[in-house]
């Protein structure tokens, strides 16, 4: 089976008044139809940049490595430009769902119009019928009267609701890949759960890949299928949720794990990983991890970045230490 | 520690927002906060709990004096003194300024950016008239920078120069720097990273342990109310639906909103599969809410009465300390 | 290694210092990094002196008192270094001589005399006409407000010639230097812009503060009134207004009455944006946290809303100068603002409008290239203020 995606030695600079701040530093990932893949990070992981650099959706200040390549069924994505080829990927064989559905919509344009649009856009096909692939698609993620629906403003709808109509709308395109970067983080737990499902339902019917962006550790574990943790740019562990929950090895990810209140134990104290996040205009030099890390051993991490290499089937892990420890 | 002792009694308040489109059209009102009682025991660790539109922060805020109780009474027990809050006197209220305080969500607006730190934590000193020369201000200041794990080095430097972590923990040294009694904690960790939001929840604890405190601490997250409060509440559309201990909560949960809720937290073991209880329909508008029990229109086995909105809310103890809406204890 | 420390010292010493900065340090370093802004900044600074110390600067007095009666409608007269007859380190120029006679049919014709001896050489601070510096006479109509304060009396200028005139802009038609006249005019512009912003601002404080802070009732009213005094039509009213002023009023009472009634017509808009500034910093939480300290308005105000609004306040000042200082000059322009004797840039482009001036005399046009920088450098520096007003917007997560 052919990759759907594969991203090969990622970076990531941008050119801002202090300089050039590297945002993203080597990151390889692979996708397959019908896979969810997480990303999972704090604040300043690079997971919404690596993402939007799919779609080349970041800021135009980005520069992207002379190594970077990110293969969407077998075209480097990376080398397309602002023309014909980069229109067919936006919105077409991608889509990107976001945070905050409010910012998604127009606000002065109904749904249904917007709906349309994207799909005249992507598709040849008459108004009528578009009008009806929306319809069917907003009934599909779960909206009744969808119809009504179809005919109403963005403001007239619930938080839940716009996030669902925002599915619809990302998915009427039919395309090979969502990008979904926190999608849920702004909803209440109850619409969280559905919407969830929804995402897991549709990644089974219509076979496409899901990258998966959040925070939550827990909403990855109920979700993906695979997930990479990412420390500020780059990936430091990645395989298979079930492998990398049960079994994590970097010590960033099993911080993470333990920082998590867990419900049932309800007696066991909180452990936060100590120090803080450095920021990206001082990137610690060799392991990013190095300055937080309680395996720190001094002219090993700081020295070389450790490499994500092969711990067991479906789990790599960018380590000096666990490497060399345990293989 | 006095447990037994209320430090606040809250019977039946409700808090109303008129709302006014433009000066033409007609007022309306929206009740934020409906016929809510609630004991906070001196000493404990109060967890609030809602989702959008559930009224806690209102409740929260109302509790503090800064939005307006439309009926009912607050009364806060300091020692042999009573505050009334529905009735209170502007020498009282500067009082009772000094024992309860708010620690906020958002760690990047709530502290003024152009204060020093030093200065931001000692303006409530210097306002509330607590401290009267400099060199006490600034002793106070190092005490509770101190305390809250803040580098005194730092003390000079503007909020831009720190991380959330930080800035969180000098909102925290803010609200604890005129020594209260109370705190209302209002989402102090959602805009926190995970790694971070441990070390805020544990400082919370440890600060309560040296210094007394009494936490009202409001969240959606539940799985972080669960580690850290006593006593969780549950609130929908302005209403408590469910109080209990936090263990007898998650072991024993009663009313059927607050059982859709557990259900709904995703679970950090990949092999449990959430068998979320799914909640029909949308959260009703606060302006028309539903009649009788407000969460019919979407409780998932709702019996005759309550769909046509019969049975009026009110909280039943069902067990010592466990207190459920009644609506759902007849539902059993 | 010692350079590596020393390098590490410097950027803690620089981070201890970003961290430790106000808000107006943190203003001053990103106005300093744009260019444009700190090239017009230096314009404006010129400017700004040029028109402070045009008394002593302009050689002669502007007014008909220090004509040149020898040189009307006279051409620039650049001062040389070098000619023909040889390199001089003074600076010099040559004399006019007219003739008259029979054979011209009794007109005037110029010659220059370029002879070596007949050079007249620039001096620099020659004593000359009598300046008053820091003097105030305040005449306005009746004798209530009327006040004068003497001030210093100085002789000395810049440069001067030893014999003849020194006209680096020429002269207009009743011989007054054209140099003098337009650094005097730029002063007063300057003046005229000074007092109009500053009862505008003082008006849209009061205004648009109460209006912002208070909210509700009280900002519907006072928005009603702001926009009726916005949508009145500013060129009628100028010229209603100016006709008014009874023209036995002295030039000084007349260019105070021009400035108040610029300082009117501008404040609504500055009001706009106190209000505005003003709603978005009351809802901050950091007021909220003030507030729930039992912290009163005035320390509220004080402490929370006027910093956080006072880097906005000092752009839109900034910005409004050159509206004022365009406004006074239409005005002047048309003879509705400030007239003969007082020189303002609008009273020195009245007289260029006339064909022959068009097509003989165009140096009456020179002030012109100076109103356009002193705007545009207000323009440029209020922009650069205003892209490195808020520090602390980039940094909200």
């Amino acid at each position: 089976m052919t990759d759907l995606l594969n991203i090969h030695n990622l970076k990531v600079e941008f050119d801002t008044d202090e300089g050039r701040i590297l945002a993203v530093d080597n990151v390889i990932l692979k996708l397959q139809e019908g896979q969810i893949l997480g990303l999972v990070g704090e604040s300043g992981s690079g997971k919404s940049v690596t993402a939007k650099s799919i779609m080349q959706l970041n800021a135009e200040n980005a520069v992207y490595g002379d190594n970077s390549k990110i293969v969407l069924e077998g075209q480097d994505v990376l080398k397309f430009k602002e023309n014909q080829d980069l229109k067919v990927i936006r919105g077409g064989k991608v889509s990107m769902i976001f945070q905050e559905p409010m910012a998604s919509f127009a606000p002065a344009i109904t749904i249904g119009d917007q709906m349309v649009e994207l799909l005249l856009l992507h598709k040849k096909i008459s108004k009528e019928k578009a009008k009806s692939i929306s319809i069917d698609m907003l009934d599909r993620v779960g909206i009744a009267d969808a119809d009504k629906r179809f005919k109403q403003y963005a403001f007239e709808l619930s938080g839940g609701m716009r996030q669902r109509a925002m599915i619809a709308m990302a998915l009427s395109t039919m395309p090979k890949l969502l990008l979904a970067d926190e999608p849920t983080t702004a909803l209440d737990v109850t619409i969280q759960a559905q919407v969830i499902d929804l995402i897991k339902d549709i990644v089974n019917e219509y076979k496409m890949g899901v990258i998966f962006i959040t925070h939550d550790l827990s909403v990855i574990a109920q979700t993906v299928d695979y997930v990479a943790v990412m420390y500020l740019g780059t990936i430091v562990e990645s395989g298979s949720v079930r492998e990398i929950i049960s079994n994590p090895k970097h010590p960033y990810t099993q911080g993470l794990i333990e920082a998590l209140p867990d419900l049932n134990n309800l007696d066991k104290p909180l452990k936060p990983i100590p120090g803080d996040i450095p920021s990206p205009l001082e990137r610690p030099t060799g392991c990013v991890f190095h300055t937080r890390c309680k395996l720190f051993e001094s002219g090993v991490c700081d020295n070389a970045v450790p490499p994500l290499s092969e711990y067991a089937k479906e789990h790599t892990v960018a380590c000096f230490k666990v490497n060399n420890n345990e293989q | 520690m006095n447990s037994e002792q209320n430090l606040i009694t809250i019977k039946n308040i409700s808090v109303d927002f008129s709302f006014q489109e433009n000066f033409l059209s007609k007022k309306q009102k929206i009740q934020a906060v409906k016929n809510v009682s609630l004991n906070i025991k001196k000493g404990s660790f109060v967890g609030l709990v809602g989702e959008s539109g559930s009224g806690k922060t209102t409740l929260g805020r109302a509790i503090l004096a800064a939005n307006k109780i439309s009926s009912g009474k607050v009364i806060f027990h300091d020692g042999d003194k009573d505050y009334d809050l529905t009735n209170i006197s502007k020498q009282e209220l500067k009082e009772y300024r000094k024992k309860a305080q708010l620690i906020f969500q958002d760690p990047y607006s709530a502290l003024s950016p152009r204060m020093t730190v030093r200065d931001i934590i000692a303006e409530p000193l210097e306002v509330m008239k607590i401290t009267n020369t400099r060199e006490e201000t600034d002793k106070r200041v190092r005490e509770i920078a101190s305390k809250c794990r803040l580098n005194l080095e730092h003390l000079r430097r503007y909020p831009h120069a720190f991380s959330g972590g930080q800035r969180q923990r000098i909102s925290i040294a803010r609200a604890l720097v005129s020594n209260p009694k109370f705190i209302v904690a209002d989402e102090s960790v959602a805009a926190l990273d995970v790694s971070i939001q441990a070390d805020i929840l544990n400082l919370l604890k440890s600060l309560r342990k040296e210094l007394n405190l009494t936490y009202l601490f409001i969240s959606h997250d539940l799985s972080v109310v669960a580690h850290v409060c006593d006593v969780v509440a549950v609130m929908y559309l302005g209403h408590i639906v469910e109080i209990a201990p936090s263990r007898e909560l998650f072991k024993n949960p009663r009313h059927s909103y607050t059982k859709a809720l557990l259900s709904s937290i995703p679970s950090i073991d990949p092999e449990k599969q959430s068998n979320a209880i799914e909640l029909k329909g949308e959260i009703p508008s606060a302006m028309n809410p539903p009649s009788g029990c407000v969460f019919r229109t979407r409780c998932p086995n709702p019996t005759h009465d309550c769909k046509e909105g019969n049975i009026e809310m009110g909280l039943i103890e069902v067990n010592p300390g466990h207190w459920v809406d009644q609506c759902c204890v007849n539902c059993k | 290694m010692e350079a590596k420390i020393q390098n590490i010292h410097k950027d803690i010493k620089a981070k201890e210092a970003y961290f430790s900065a106000t808000q107006f340090q943190l203003i001053y370093a990103r106005f300093r990094s744009n260019r444009s802004a700190m090239i017009a900044g230096l314009f404006l600074l010129i400017m700004i002196l040029l028109g402070v110390f045009a008394d002593f600067i302009s050689p002669y007095d502007p007014t008909i008192a220090g004509r040149d009666k020898d040189y009307e409608h006279g051409a620039p007269q650049i001062p040389l270094f070098w000619d023909d007859n040889g390199f001089s380190l003074r600076p010099f120029l040559y004399t006019l001589e007219r003739y008259r006679g029979k054979d011209t049919n009794f007109r005037w014709v110029y010659t220059l005399n370029k002879e070596k001896e007949k050079r007249r050489y620039v001096h620099l601070f020659p004593k000359g006409w009598k300046h008053k510096a820091l003097a105030f006479n305040v005449n306005l109509p009746g004798k209530k407000f009327d006040f004068k304060i003497p001030g210093f009396t100085f002789e000395r200028h810049l440069f001067g010639i030893d014999s003849g005139g020194i006209h680096l802009f020429g002269t207009d038609k009743a011989g007054k230097d054209i140099f003098s006249r337009t650094l005097h005019a730029i002063y007063i512009s300057l003046a005229v812009g000074t007092i109009g912003v500053f009862i505008a601002f003082v008006l849209a404080l009061i205004i648009g503060g109460i209006s912002g802070y208070f909210g509700g009732w009280i900002d519907g009213v006072m928005q009603m009134i702001t926009d009726t005094v916005r949508v009145i039509p500013p060129i009628p009213l100028f010229m209603v207004l100016a006709s008014f002023a009874p023209p036995e009023w002295s030039s000084e009472t007349r260019f105070f009455f021009i400035a108040c009634i610029l300082g009117l017509i501008g404040w609504p808009t500055l009001a706009r944006r106190v209000r505005t500034h003003l709603l978005s910093e009351r809802s901050q939480e950091y007021v909220l946290a003030a507030k729930l300290c039992g912290a009163s308005p005035s320390h509220i105000i004080s402490r929370h809303l006027l910093p956080s609004f006072t880097s906005y306040i000092i752009v839109d000042l900034v910005i409004s100068f050159p509206y004022m200082v365009l406004s006074e000059t239409a005005l002047s322009f048309i003879g509705l603002g400030l007239r003969e004797p007082v020189n303002s840039l609008g009273v020195l482009l009245q007289n260029a409008t006339r064909a022959d001036v068009l097509l003989n005399y165009q140096w009456y046009f020179i002030p012109v290239i100076f109103f356009i920088v002193l705007v545009l450098s207000f323009v440029f520096v209020g922009d650069g203020l205003r892209d490195s007003a808020d520090p602390y917007k980039v940094l909200k997560k």
